[in-house]
């Protein structure tokens, strides 16, 4: 090798960075490809962490396979529950078609049962409790499910590390999970994750019988204080039905000082 | 007056000369190019899908599209499972039930899966609404709890006479795909798939009986009808084509370059298909059956001809060369008149007709040109010897001679019978019924046709009809006033007698009603506001799993909804009677905006033979005048030209009051037999009044002595042309598909009639007007002429 080595501060600087990198590569070396997928994924969940509550609204634009269009509107609070065998808290106000304004649905979500919901409709001023094991259906006739609307958390998938990719500008690794609930609707996920701020970029979903089903971009990230990022874009396309929806999330609001007495069943009449 | 007699001898003797001469090279060269054509065969795909009947700009069909893209593709495949013992809520059926519902998720495409025990049903507790599977783990429930499960499924709308029998003795899973249709292979695998799947069920239930239906059973089965017809029918016709040409011609080798004649024709034809990317299906793929019967009468001339020759002491070649003479101007002109004939097809409403008719003319030109090229280089080529006869000049024949002078000397009460015939036989003509009902399109052969009866007799029907009912406006469907609407078209629909079972969304509003209401029976009913109903389903929709929303009946911005109707078995006049009696009800009794297009396959369907009818009139008209204009150029007389048209066209009129005499009943394919059974029968006229007028001009016979020639001349060869041609179209109607059977049997009758009409009603009106010592004929049609 007649490589110069030429010993000045920064070079010594790069030297070391590298010597600490090859260190974590060779201790990540032992790691199968289940548990790397696992840190992948829980790195992008513990960038997540610490937005204690959070308020959006949400416009979804539902496009069937002609293209015809319809739009639904609704505001979505969030109280993040720091233990991660336990789901998040939510609570969905309707607003737009006006038939359904003030409907609000509260959900407490499991990781493996089924989540705890209810429902208020100011039609008949009553609050209904929804039970079903499995609720994977359409959310409102778009193309998620309740589950893929949600917070992502962590213990309701197993992970697979797959490689890494370039994905537009960043470099992401994808990574396969498969759901953990018996009832979920799919067979398994994949996800690009990034590198550079571990969020998740794009997802496709597998079908039952192991076909894709979806994809879903995710993007116009933008950075809260506390580093916390969030999509305002979501891009949804059914590859089966030709149908697609497109949310468009408004700016968030974190820590609005919310705790559990704001996600009780007893709040949900007035949301009006 | 002789010009183009001489100039197509002349060039007739040019090809005849330059091929007997340069015969390798033209073995060679016709080698080459089936060889060349018919590698495009390799791209020859069968077509599977009933859409490839409708064109692209069928307005039923453009309806359905769009109904398709509001909800989702139609496509389903439906497993009927019944129980020896007539009891599906068991738990040994209930675990198959359950087992085949949760297994045909794998079904490839699939999108849903609909049985009784994933069926969503909801009830109250409390202030709990539950969404559930209709019944979990059967096989371990006891059978009480069944029978609660058997009298809800019972009663409850959405599933009784559809998924489960009204008497609860067979049950169905319905499972709906979603086929990309980017590959041909996609359907035989889902089907392949589900037959599996349908076996192992019927092996781990004894007593279990699994039959498939659906729409994409029937799909399949178009594919598996042409695939049956074309292991079946093409190797019986090329027997009965072997065996008609030893018998005809009393040479091997004759025989044998007769068959390789065929053989290349069809393979360049379907060749050429493969290359011009046609699928196939059931009716275009009757094409390589009729080239087979066509191409056979090109051969057979050229060589009767010839052997007649050798046999009276000529050499080979030379005889060769004076066959090829005497039949090159009647070989192409018969050629273009079918040709015209299948050409016309192409005026029909539904491509599969297109590519019969093109596919067949692009094998009548190959034919023309094999008999002119490649059979005589055979001839040439092969060691071809015959007994010489005794005497040099043909004998005349004491049979068609004694038929001539028995039609020539009673003329007149000839006409007045056939008169009476034929104006009885066309008096019949409206017998005749138009019937598209395509489970009757296939015969028992085919898996398809069987399951779908049992399915039928022991289920539910498989005739669908789709309304998608509009409201007006986003959100409407939630509205009171549409609501009621829905319900009492809901409540006619299910009065009717001709209907089996109503899917309507109004039966899911009031089942949330009750619910809603502590299971009530009295709240069992509409929302009468907006906000309720549109929130009554918001709630049922969060409720959904996967792969069971509202999706697919639902408009996405809930401004309509899909109401299907499944129908008894009915014949196309009565479903279109239901159609306009439905429609007629909705205009009456719903708010405008309320109106819509019934749709569905059973809709197109039953408009399919009237849209080919009334498509099939033009091209009709123009295959009439494209023959008619043959004629009298080759016939070079516009009275006798324009006279032919009466023996040609009568006895396709005639077949039609045969028909409705003997069967009544006709799918699509018949609009279509007029154009292609006139260009196959005009060949015979062409044949007789060109040897009658060569007797009347050449020998100046009168017209008696005239007629007599030309049955002595023509005669045989006319009628074993007709037996050739019934024999083949006789196999098609062996076919399994009853549209290409029908074709097949309408066009041996319209044959043999036609013989019948040249060998009486032709020469009785060609003596119309003859008095016994009569002006030659020259002078006679002077005018005609000049």
């Amino acid at each position: 090798m007649n490589m110069k080595l030429q010993f000045k501060p920064r070079s010594a600087f790069s030297l070391g960075l590298l010597c600490v990198s090859l260190l974590t590569a060779s201790t990540a070396y032992p790691l199968t490809p289940e548990e790397h997928g696992f840190e992948i994924a829980a790195r992008s969940d513990r960038s997540d962490r610490g937005f204690a509550d959070s308020r959006v609204d949400l416009k979804m634009i539902l496009r069937n396979a002609a293209g015809k269009e319809s739009t639904r509107t609704l505001a979505i609070t969030t109280l993040e529950i720091p233990d991660e065998d336990v789901g998040d808290k939510s609570l969905i106000v309707f607003r737009t078609p006006a038939d359904i304004n003030g409907t609000a649905l509260l959900s407490h979500a499991k990781i493996l049962d089924p989540d705890d919901q209810w429902l208020f409709l100011p039609a008949i001023k009553r609050t209904k409790r929804i039970s079903s094991v499995n609720k994977s259906g359409p959310f409102v006739g778009s193309e998620f499910a309740f589950e893929d609307l949600t917070a992502l958390e962590l213990n309701k998938y197993d992970y697979r590390f797959l490689r890494n990719e370039a994905c537009a500008e960043l470099q992401c690794d994808v990574i396969e999970r498969y759901p953990r609930y018996e009832h979920s609707g799919y067979s398994k996920q994949v996800i690009w994750v990034d590198q550079a701020d571990y969020q998740i970029r794009q997802t496709e979903f597998y079908d039952r019988r192991g076909d894709l089903l979806k994809t879903l971009v995710m993007d116009d990230y933008r950075n809260y204080p506390g580093d916390i990022w969030r999509p305002h874009h979501f891009s949804m396309v059914n590859h089966q039905t030709g149908k697609s929806t497109e949310l468009m999330y408004s700016a968030f609001e974190f820590q609005n000082g919310l705790d559990d007495r704001n996600f009780i069943k007893n709040v949900l009449k007035r949301q009006r | 007056m002789n010009n183009i007699t001489s100039t197509t001898d002349r060039l007739a003797n040019t090809i005849a000369g330059t091929v007997i001469r340069h015969r390798w090279l033209v073995l060679l060269l016709a080698i080459l190019l089936v060889v060349l054509a018919g590698s495009g065969a390799r791209h020859l795909e069968f077509s599977n899908n009933y859409r490839a009947f409708f064109s692209p700009d069928n307005p039923e069909l453009l309806t359905f599209e769009d109904f398709q893209q509001t909800y989702t593709k139609n496509d389903n495949i439906l497993f009927v499972l019944q129980p020896d013992d007539g009891h599906v809520f068991k738990p040994p059926v209930a675990d198959a039930i359950e087992r085949l519902t949760e297994q045909a998720w794998q079904i490839p495409y699939a999108t849903r899966v609909d049985s009784v025990s994933n069926f969503q049903h909801s009830w109250a507790s409390g202030d709990d609404l539950t969404v559930d599977n209709l019944y979990r783990n059967g096989i371990s429930l006891p059978q009480k709890t069944l029978g609660k499960k058997q009298a809800i499924a019972l009663q409850e709308p959405l599933l009784y006479g559809a998924l489960i029998a009204t008497d609860g003795g067979a049950t169905g899973i319905n499972v709906t795909l979603n086929f990309p249709e980017k590959s041909l292979t996609e359907l035989p695998t889902a089907i392949d798939f589900a037959r599996r799947l349908a076996t192992d069920i019927e092996h781990d239930y004894p007593g279990v009986t699994v039959a498939i239906t659906g729409i994409s059973a029937l799909n399949n089965a178009f594919a598996a009808a042409g695939q049956t017809d074309a292991m079946t029918l093409i190797p019986a016709m090329y027997l009965v084509l072997i065996v008609i040409t030893l018998v005809t011609l009393r040479s091997l080798v004759a025989t044998l370059a007769t068959l390789l004649v065929i053989a290349f024709s069809t393979v360049t034809a379907m060749g050429l298909t493969g290359y011009l990317g046609i699928a196939l299906d059931p009716i275009a793929m009757t094409a390589s059956i009729v080239i087979l019967t066509l191409a056979i009468a090109d051969s057979v001339h050229v060589l009767v001809s010839m052997l007649n020759r050798m046999r009276e002491g000529h050499d080979k070649l030379s005889s060769l060369r004076e066959s090829l003479r005497i039949n090159f101007l009647a070989i192409t002109i018969t050629s273009i008149t079918t040709i015209i004939g299948f050409l016309a097809l192409n005026f029909s409403d539904s491509p599969p007709f297109w590519y019969l008719g093109n596919i067949t003319a692009m094998g009548i030109v190959a034919a023309w040109l094999y008999s002119l090229t490649l059979l005589p280089a055979l001839v040439a080529i092969l060691p071809l010897r015959v007994k010489h006869r005794a005497a040099t000049t043909r004998p005349s024949d004491p049979v068609m001679v004694r038929l001539a002078r028995f039609i020539t000397g009673r003329y007149r009460p000839i006409l007045a019978v056939s008169t009476v015939i034929a104006v009885s036989l066309v008096s019949l003509l409206p017998r005749v019924e138009f019937n598209d009902q395509w489970v009757q399109y296939f015969d028992e052969r085919i898996e398809f046709r069987n399951d779908a009866e049992f399915a039928m007799d022991n289920l539910t029907g498989l005739y669908l009809i789709e309304y998608s009912l509009p409201s007006g406006e986003p959100g409407g469907i939630s509205e009171p006033a549409y609501l009621a609407g829905l319900e009492s078209f809901t409540d006619w629909l299910r009065q009717q007698p001709e209907v089996v079972h109503v899917y309507s969304y109004t039966d899911i509003i009031k089942r949330l009603s009750k619910n809603m209401h502590a299971d009530q029976p009295d709240w069992y009913r509409l929302p009468d506001e907006r906000d309720l109903a549109a929130q009554y389903l918001l709630l049922y929709e969060l409720s959904l799993p996967y792969g069971l929303d509202l999706n697919d009946r639902i408009s996405v911005d809930k401004s309509a909804t899909r109401v299907s109707i499944t129908m008894q078995e009915l014949s196309t006049v009565e479903v279109r009677q239901f159609l306009d009696k439905s429609r007629h009800w909705l205009q009456t009794h719903t708010p405008s905006t309320m109106q819509a297009e019934p749709t569905g396959a059973t809709v197109m369907f039953s408009f399919i033979s009237q849209r080919n009818i009334e498509s099939m009139l033009r091209g009709n008209v123009v295959a009439v005048l494209g023959i008619a204009l043959i004629l009298v150029l080759s016939l070079r007389s516009l009275s006798l030209g324009t006279l032919s048209l009466i023996p040609n066209l009568l006895p396709i009129l005639m077949t039609f009051g045969v028909w409705g005499l003997l069967v009544g009943q006709v799918g699509m394919g018949a609009a279509t037999v007029s154009a292609t059974s006139l260009g196959i029968i005009v060949d015979n006229t062409v044949h007789f009044l060109t040897k009658y007028l060569r007797a009347r001009r050449e020998h100046g016979s009168e017209r008696p002595q005239a007629i007599e020639y030309a049955f002595n001349t023509v005669g045989w060869a006319v009628t074993a042309n007709a037996i050739i041609l019934m024999c083949g179209f006789a196999m098609l109607a062996t076919s399994s598909f009853r549209i290409n059977a029908e074709m097949g049997l309408l066009t041996v009758i319209a044959i043999f009639i036609a013989l019948l009409v040249d060998f009486f009603l032709l020469p009785a009106l060609l003596m119309i007007g003859y008095r016994t010592k009569e002006t030659n004929y020259e002078h006679e049609t002077a005018i005609q002429t000049a």
